[in-house]
């Protein structure tokens, strides 16, 4: 019945979103190179996770200054608002996504050509369902689907349980392995990044229930 | 006050007070329908307008929202084959029962249109001329009357030195100020605004709302406004219509960042319209 009037503040909606999936992809793919770097001690991988910070950093500034632009000249209410809105959270959680990224990368070269204390198993199931945390949240972000966002929620509770027991294991080493306490500290330090890998995925599940109902809840409890 | 609203009533109403709580009702709606001959504007609406707030009325061109605005002080009376039905309660009075005193409604529910349209009169005269046919003659309550409206209307301190000058010598901005400060000099209980800045520029615009908000202490508003933003920045609650129905009514902070209703969502994001 009604033509659409707004075809070009659609047209750039649509492009911030790619520029937001882009950056989620890049994100996504540090954390594994991440990861991968830890788990094969490669110190090169490692540096290039760090290197290329700057591309999320890139992406990040020039999403704000997309959706800051929309809102000053598209006055912008109700979805069209909560979307520029959470644009530009969205892209802060993954901005520190990426700086997790470097951080854990920052620890492989910490730990260096150190043979591991013993052959790395809970860290790498921890790292897979945070990283399937993060998965489902930039899916249910891109398909604007709430239940998908709480279902990535619900799981934040089981990989906080994980930290907790790692670290405690991780801390009953030191005293049997003192020549190995950089390593074991930095290897908790990355179960704390992988924590906060789980904990952004949730902040960005949250973004995705609030784009859609206007209301905010805490999926974080 | 009222009662001289309803030529053939007894009906004892205690006259209407200003300065009270907001969610008070100044006109309560009733199932209106307003029709032009055979055709039907506005299809049975009910709402609420509440005292000393401001009430915006918005919707695309024909939605029926002027033809609201205007049943509320039976300017559509002058329109030929206008009649409506339902009813609109005004201080316990159906105001658009047949035997309502139109011109005494009217000084209680000004209104203000879209073009400014002041008398081609000087500045004072603009204000008094009606003042004099209500009865008010002495010169010093009259002064007093124009400086108060004047002072009011946010436009004294730019006209107090030239009051006998030509209105027609004011800016658009200033003439629909003077517009506003001869309704209120009249002291309304309801003003009905009719897009009453859409002619203006920008700065002229800014005032008249800044004029709007600092009105609503003492008076109830009633707006239709074309422009979103600016039924966001002035309105208490925002009522959308389309097509002769009110759609969504609700507190305007609610329609502007959250509406209830998918097609008022798609109106006021500039979907269609």
């Amino acid at each position: 019945m009604f033509m659409n009037t707004r075809s070009n503040f659609d047209e750039s909606l649509k492009e911030l979103k790619s520029l937001q999936l882009k950056m989620a992809d890049e994100a996504e793919t540090a954390i594994k190179n991440a990861m991968l770097s830890l788990l094969n001690q490669d110190i090169e991988l490692a540096n290039k996770v760090i290197n290329n910070d700057n591309i999320i950093d890139d992406l990040e500034y020039e999403i704000h200054e997309k959706a800051l632009m929309l809102i000053a000249m598209q006055s912008p209410v109700a979805k069209d608002l909560r979307r520029l809105h959470v644009a530009l959270r969205v892209s802060s959680e993954v901005e520190r996504l990426g700086d997790i990224a470097v951080n854990i990368a920052k620890s492989v070269v910490h730990i260096g050509d150190e043979k591991h204390l013993k052959e790395l198993i809970d860290i790498p199931r921890m790292m897979e369902m945070a990283l399937e945390m993060l998965t489902e949240a930039i899916t249910a972000f891109y398909a604007e689907d709430p239940a998908l966002a709480k279902k990535c929620a619900e799981k934040d509770d089981q990989v906080d349980k994980m930290f907790g027991e790692l670290v405690k294991e991780l801390l009953t080493y030191i005293p049997q392995n003192p020549d190995f306490t950089n390593q074991i500290i930095q290897l908790a330090f990355v179960c704390r990044f992988i924590e906060r890998i789980a904990d952004h995925s949730t902040n960005i599940a949250e973004n995705v229930v609030y784009l859609e109902t206007g209301k905010r809840f805490n999926l974080n409890k | 006050m009222v009662t001289a609203l309803k030529e053939r009533t007894t009906m004892d109403v205690t006259a209407p007070s200003h300065h009270n709580d907001r969610l008070e009702s100044i006109l309560s709606v009733n199932n209106l329908q307003i029709f032009y001959g055979e055709k039907r504007a506005v299809n049975g609406i009910s709402m609420e307008i509440e005292k000393n707030s401001v009430t915006a009325l918005i919707g695309p061109s024909g939605c029926g929202k002027s033809t609201f605005l205007r049943s509320i002080n039976r300017m559509n009376d002058l329109i030929p084959g206008s009649y409506a039905k339902g009813e609109i309660i005004y201080e316990g009075l159906n105001i658009l029962a047949e035997d309502i005193n139109v011109t005494a409604l009217r000084k209680e529910i000004g209104m203000v249109f879209q073009k400014p349209n002041p008398f081609p009169k000087s500045i004072y005269e603009n204000i008094t001329h009606a003042l004099k046919f209500a009865g008010i003659k002495k010169k010093s309550k009259l002064d007093e009357i124009v400086e108060e409206s004047l002072r009011n209307a946010a436009l004294w301190d730019e006209v107090k030195d030239r009051l006998h000058s030509s209105a027609y010598s004011l800016s658009g901005g200033q003439q629909q100020r003077l517009c506003i400060a001869r309704t209120i000099a009249m002291k309304p209980n309801v003003i009905l605004l009719d897009e009453p800045a859409s002619a203006l520029d920008p700065i002229s615009n800014a005032k008249v709302e800044d004029l709007i908000v600092d009105l609503k202490k003492d008076y109830s508003i009633v707006i239709v406004t074309h422009n979103m933003q600016q039924a966001s920045r002035i309105s208490d609650k925002t009522a959308f219509f389309l097509n002769g129905d009110l759609i969504e009514y609700d507190r305007t902070e609610k329609i502007f960042t959250n509406p209830s209703v998918e097609k008022t969502e798609e109106y006021i994001s500039g979907r269609f319209g």
